[in-house]
Parts: C-alpha cells; structure tokens; sequence
C-alpha cells in the first residue's frame, strides 16, 4: 500500500520539480524582468517592452478599475493607453475580478509591494480603501482616483467625469422626454454601496422634485449589481410589478445594456424605455430599435486619459497635487485641482440615433 | 509565516496513530507545494521575499483565517456553514450600526460578538435540535443574515471608529510590522488546534463524522457537540467582522461578500473531508498559507483576478481527486483496474493543466 503512495509522491515531485524548472526558464528569456516586472503590455511582445520602459525612466502607472470584463473600464484604458503611449510612460491594467473592496485592497497591497510609480484607481468603496491609500501615499506612490472615489484622506486627486448633479440632471431630463412628462420611473443601479450610484440617485431625486418633473413617479430603485444576468432578471422583475412603467434608468453600462435586453425579449419597445448610462457600441443596436432611444456618458477614454496625465504630473513632481494647481492634460488641455481636491473632466453627452455614429467606444 | 507553521507543529497528531491514514501524509504534499510556491515565486519577482511585503499581504487573510478554524470543526463532523461571511457582515453592521449611533465602540464590538453567538446558536438550534440539514439551514441563514446587515447599514457606510480600535485590524507589532490579527489568529488555532487533537471533545468530532449514530448509542449527546461547533462558528465569524471592520477602518454591509467559498476551500484544500471524519489543524493552515502565497505571489506578477481564481479552483479538484486515486490504489494494490486507471488518469491530466496553466497565467494578461 505504501509503496503505491510513495509512487505517487515521486511522480508528483516530479512534476513539481518540473514546473519549478519552467518556472526558472521563464524569467531568464525576458532580459531583466527584475527591473520592470510591470512592463510587459502584450503576449505578443513581452521582450522587447521592459527594456524601453527601463530606458523612458520608470513611469509605471497602473490603471486600477472596479473589476474586470466591464467595457466602460475597459475604455478608460484605451484612454490610459493614449496617454501613456504620449508621455512615453507604460500603464498597466489591473483589476479584481468581481467588483468587491477585499479583493481590490489585496490586489492593491500588491501593487504597493511592486514599488509602482503610481495607481490610477476606482474604488470599489470609498471608506475601506482609505488605509491602503495610505500606505500606498506613505510609500511615495501618488493615488489619483477616477470614475469612483476613495474619500480624500486616501487619495491625492480625485477625477470627476462630471458633476453628480448635472449626471442625475441629464439622466431625469431624458427620462422626462421619453415618458412624454409623465408616469411611472424606476431605476436599475449597481450594487447597493456604489458610491457613485448612489450620488447620482440622490441628485436624481432631488431634480424629481422640480415642478416641471412632478408628473413623473419613481416607483422603485433596483440593484442588479453590474451582473448582466441579475440586471436584465431585475429589469424583467419591474415590468412585471409595474405594468404601467414608462422608463427604467440604468445609470450604469452594465444594466443599461441588460435593461434594454430585457425591454425587448419582454416585447414592450415603445412601451417601456431604457434610458441612463451607456456606451455607444454596446447601446447602438437598442437605440436603433428603439428600446433605448437616448442615453448620455462622458467620453470614458477621456477619464482614463486625463487620470494617467495626472497621475505622471504628480509623480514627475510638476504639481504637487494641491488645490490650485495647474497643468496640460495633452489633447484635452488645461486643468486646474478645485479646492475639494477634484479635476473635473467636463459635461456629459447625450448619445441618441442622430449621433451615435460619430462615436466608436 | 513560518511562526504560524512552528508554532502548529507542535498540534500535529503523532503519524503512528493511524499510520495508514493517507490525510496524514497530505500536510506533507501541501508543505511541499508551499516550498514549490515560495521557489517559483521568488524567481519571479524580485519583490516576493520582502518580509515587509508578506506582513502587509497577511492581514488580507486573517479573517478567512478565524473563519476557517470551526470551519474545520464544522466539516470534520460532515456538516457545513455557509453562512460564515454573512454572519460576518451583519456583525460588522451592527458595530457600525451602534457606532454610529454613539455607543462606544467597545460595547458596540461586544454586542457584535454577541450577536454572532446568538446567529450560530440560531444554526446550531435549527441542525441539532429540529434536525435539518446544515447545508439548507445555513444557505437560509446566508442570505437571512446578509440581509439584516444591509437592514442595519442600508447603503451608507459607518466610518470615523477610534484609532484605538481600528489598529486591532491595521495595527503592527514591531520592526518586521507582523501584523496584530495574525497574533489574534496564531492564539486562536493553537487554542482550536489542541481542542480538535488533544481534547476528548475534538474526538467526538472525528467519531460524530465518521458514525453520528454510533456516537449517540455511546451516550454522547451530539446535539450538544454541534450546538457548541455551530456556536463557535458564529462567535468566530463575529470576531472576524469586527477585525475586518477594523482593518477597513469602516463598514459596509457588502463586506466580506463570497467569503464563505474561500473558508470552505482552504478547509477542504487543508485535506478536511467533506463528508466528515478526518482531517488535521495544521494542514487547514498550511492550506491558508498556500492559498495566501499563491495569490500574494500571483498578484506581484500581475496575474489577472479571474486567472487566480481558476488557478485556486484547479488546485482545488486536484486535491479532492488525489486523495480518491490514491486511496483506490492503495485498496487495490497492484491490479490495476479500469475505473482506477481513468481517475488516474484524469488527476495527471488535471495535474499537468494546473501547471501549464499556472505558468501559462502569469503572463501578464494586458488589455490590447
């Protein structure tokens, strides 16, 4: 009996001494992987990358989304890419796989531990990051912040996409034209703790209360958690509870999409409409059939594109990051830090069947 | 790191006991995967053997850690928790809950341990007494709990608790930083450890999940065992809360969302059998410090969230279907038969997957 076990520990040292034997050949191919282990952006070419970050002088920024397989982030790193292919620097994309803090602060403190240059990061929450912030900061590597905040004891800079107001302004004012001024609204959010959702809510309630928006009934808030399947089963869920609903605002990628999905596999195009926060390539079919007329979003590259701007202005030592201070942001020109400690990007913009071919992200 | 393994050494029960007990050997394979992990890793980064590093990367795993303890009792009986990360949360929240409310954060952190208590006795109560099965029982209690920690919290956060209290989950003790929930985790599984190996209630566990009907003829009162393990779970997962909500220097009630899997995993990596009656304290541990290097290690090469979990998972099969193979083999001897070729089989080429893969993996996966 023994003998069989014995058997199978040999064959499996051997297999392990192999693999450590893989593992050793690995890192000789790859000329000093030791200097820049971040830098190797494609499969393609993960030899020649690290020398030419080593030779741009460090620059190792890394674009941190909530999660990853989200076409809104995956985006924003084109934009990052842009940018860093401009500054000559290397930015490398990394994120948890499911939207949850735990994982981001463990994918974090490795980043950290790497000795990167700077972190390019939306939170997944604002509060539970704001002691790896820290320790990233007490590191000597500059925390800018996008798309989602870490409250500002965490950070250096933060980068608005646009006032929360004027996105929950946007979002009720396209509601109001697709229901025609009134009836019954619902919306379909991420999760429950998104901070970002849940501004842009509070800021859409808070327009709800203008006179001219009081035939409008928000009738429900919904989660479906960036999942498109919970999302499009929470979209089916409201047309079934609320016959009469006009309009679902989605004001995230996820749901939006999902909503629209739902709005038609339910047959109700024309009926119900999806409108809220999406990307012209993953809304341009229910704009054309019409289950999405209208929806709005700033331009997602220009976010990751101004976020790595920042980021290298602060690690280069051009700004300090201090309110007040002013520097070039390549294609998108001049930004100053507001007194909160924020860049805002600019307005949004609202996508309908007249324009969205112009746009390709 | 090491300190974890020495001082657990000790709680290793003596091989001659039951000498042909392949899961005794199986803390020697996960020792060797350890020694396998630190080498390849170290080759890789530069970064990897940086005691400060480890330090900070530790404390990522404590909670799980507190958590998988009466995990481990809980799954040698052959009964399960799933509602360990929930409990966790709605403890958490109501810390948070009462903190904001201006109880002092001691009492609020007392109320949330007991509050834990109270949720495992609530397992406990539905298990031992009424008799039903722990995996409904606690899959109800799974989202049941999660759902009073968002009732507490809703979708605000708590913030703002005492820099004496947060430093229980970010507070380090001397120059090499070794991090204060580690010294509360090492304190807990040797105290776990020697109740599973070295007391007359950790044999009642092995026999309640090897033969629950023998053990009640033999005047044991099982129920109370598994009132008692299901209590300590809730306890346990409290205490992780309030570490956690300590380390995150705040709360939401999302916290800890899918913890659970990772409990169970290491336990069952850690060479427990899922259906209950054997299993050891040290290969659980050693099984968290693997699944913790790894993904340390995984992480510092940059390798894609997603792409540690599939490796994790594949670690995972391996080790259930290692232990099957080898115990078919070992029944049948030398004759070599069908069924036993085919797993065979499939663990090699399960094996191999899992190492092409786990190198496959770290190529740096980039977008474009």
């Amino acid at each position: 009996m023994k003998k069989h076990l014995l058997f199978l520990f040999v064959a499996l040292a051997l297999l392990t001494v192999l693999a450590a034997c893989g593992g050793a050949a690995t890192p000789t191919a790859v000329p000093e992987p030791t200097e820049a282990p971040l830098a190797e952006p494609t499969e393609a070419a993960p030899v020649e990358e690290p020398t030419e970050a080593a030779a741009a002088g460090g620059g190792n920024y890394v674009l941190v989304p909530k999660n990853l397989g989200n076409p809104y982030f995956d985006t924003a790193n084109t934009g990052a890419q842009e940018a860093a292919q401009e500054l000559g620097v290397t930015v490398t994309y990394q994120g948890s796989s499911v939207a949850d803090a735990t994982e981001q602060i463990q994918l974090l403190n490795s980043l950290i531990a790497q000795n990167v240059d700077g972190l390019a990061i939306s939170a997944n929450d604002a509060d539970a990051l704001v002691p790896t912030g820290k320790e990233a900061m007490d590191a000597g590597i500059p925390v800018v912040t996008w798309d989602s905040a870490i409250a500002p004891d965490g950070r250096d800079v933060h980068i608005n996409q646009a006032e929360s107001q004027g996105i929950g302004a946007v979002q009720i004012q396209m509601a109001s034209d697709l229901a025609g001024g009134e009836g019954q609204i619902a919306i379909l959010s991420a999760t429950s703790t998104a901070p970002n959702q849940n501004e842009w809510i509070g800021y859409m309630e808070e327009e709800l209360k203008k006179p001219e928006y009081s035939g409008l009934e928000l009738v429900a808030t919904v989660y479906g958690d960036d999942e498109d399947e919970k999302s499009y089963n929470e979209a089916m869920g409201l047309m079934q509870t609320y016959p009469d609903l006009k309009v679902i605002i989605a004001p995230t990628t996820v749901g939006i999409a999902a909503s629209a999905r739902a709005v038609q596999d339910a047959d109700k195009v024309g009926q119900v409409f999806v409108t809220g926060l999406g990307t012209p390539n993953q809304m341009r079919e229910y704009v054309k059939s019409g289950a999405a007329p209208q929806f709005a979003l700033w331009n997602p590259a220009d976010l990751g594109y101004l976020a790595i701007y920042t980021l290298n202005a602060i690690a280069t030592g051009e700004i300090a990051g201090e309110p007040g201070d002013t520097f070039e942001a390549g294609k998108l020109g001049s930004y100053t830090i507001a007194d909160d400690g924020t860049i805002l990007l600019g307005p949004p913009t609202v996508f309908s069947a007249d324009n969205i071919d112009d746009f390709d992200f | 790191m090491t300190t974890i393994h020495e001082e657990n050494n000790k709680l290793t029960p003596q091989p001659k006991r039951r000498s042909l007990d392949f899961f005794l050997r199986w803390e020697w394979l996960l020792v060797a995967l350890i020694i396998v992990v630190i080498l390849v890793n170290s080759q890789l980064s530069p970064y990897f053997l940086n005691l400060r590093n480890m330090m900070r990367a530790t404390s990522d795993y404590m909670e799980m850690g507190l958590m998988m303890l009466p995990m481990v009792f809980i799954i040698i009986t052959g009964n399960i928790d799933l509602s360990v990360a929930s409990t966790l949360a709605m403890c958490a929240s109501l810390l948070g809950y009462l903190h904001i409310q201006g109880v002092n954060i001691w009492i609020a952190a007392l109320a949330a341990l007991l509050l834990g208590v109270l949720g495992g006795a609530l397992n406990g109560y539905l298990i031992a007494r009424v008799k039903l099965p722990a995996l409904v029982v606690t899959l109800g209690t799974y989202a049941f709990y999660r759902g009073i920690a968002y009732g507490l919290l809703g979708d605000q956060a708590a913030t703002g608790y005492p820099p004496a209290f947060t430093f229980l989950g970010q507070g380090t003790l001397g120059a090499i930083r070794f991090p204060l929930s580690a010294v509360l985790f090492i304190i807990c599984a040797i105290i776990f450890g020697l109740v599973l190996h070295k007391f007359t209630f950790g044999r009642y566990l092995y026999a309640i999940g090897n033969s629950e009907e023998a053990v009640r003829y033999s005047g044991v009162s099982v129920a109370r065992v598994k009132m008692i393990i299901f209590i300590l779970s809730g306890f346990m997962s409290a205490l992780a809360g309030v570490v956690i909500a300590a380390r995150f220097g705040s709360t939401r009630p999302d916290v800890g969302t899918g913890l659970e899997l990772s409990v169970i995993t290491a336990t069952v990596l850690g060479g427990i059998n899922i259906f209950g009656g054997s299993g050891t304290m040290i290969g659980a541990i050693l099984a968290l410090l693997l699944i913790g290097l790894m993904r340390f290690g995984m992480g510092l090469v940059n390798v894609q969230g997603q792409v540690q979990s599939i490796a994790i998972g594949l670690l995972l099969i391996f080790s259930i279907l290692l232990p099957n193979a080898a115990r078919q083999l070992s029944r049948r001897g030398l004759q070599i038969q069908r069924g036993t070729a085919v797993s065979a089989l499939v663990m090699l080429a399960l094996g191999g997957f899992f190492i092409w893969f786990f190198f496959w993996s770290r190529i740096p996966v980039l977008n474009q």
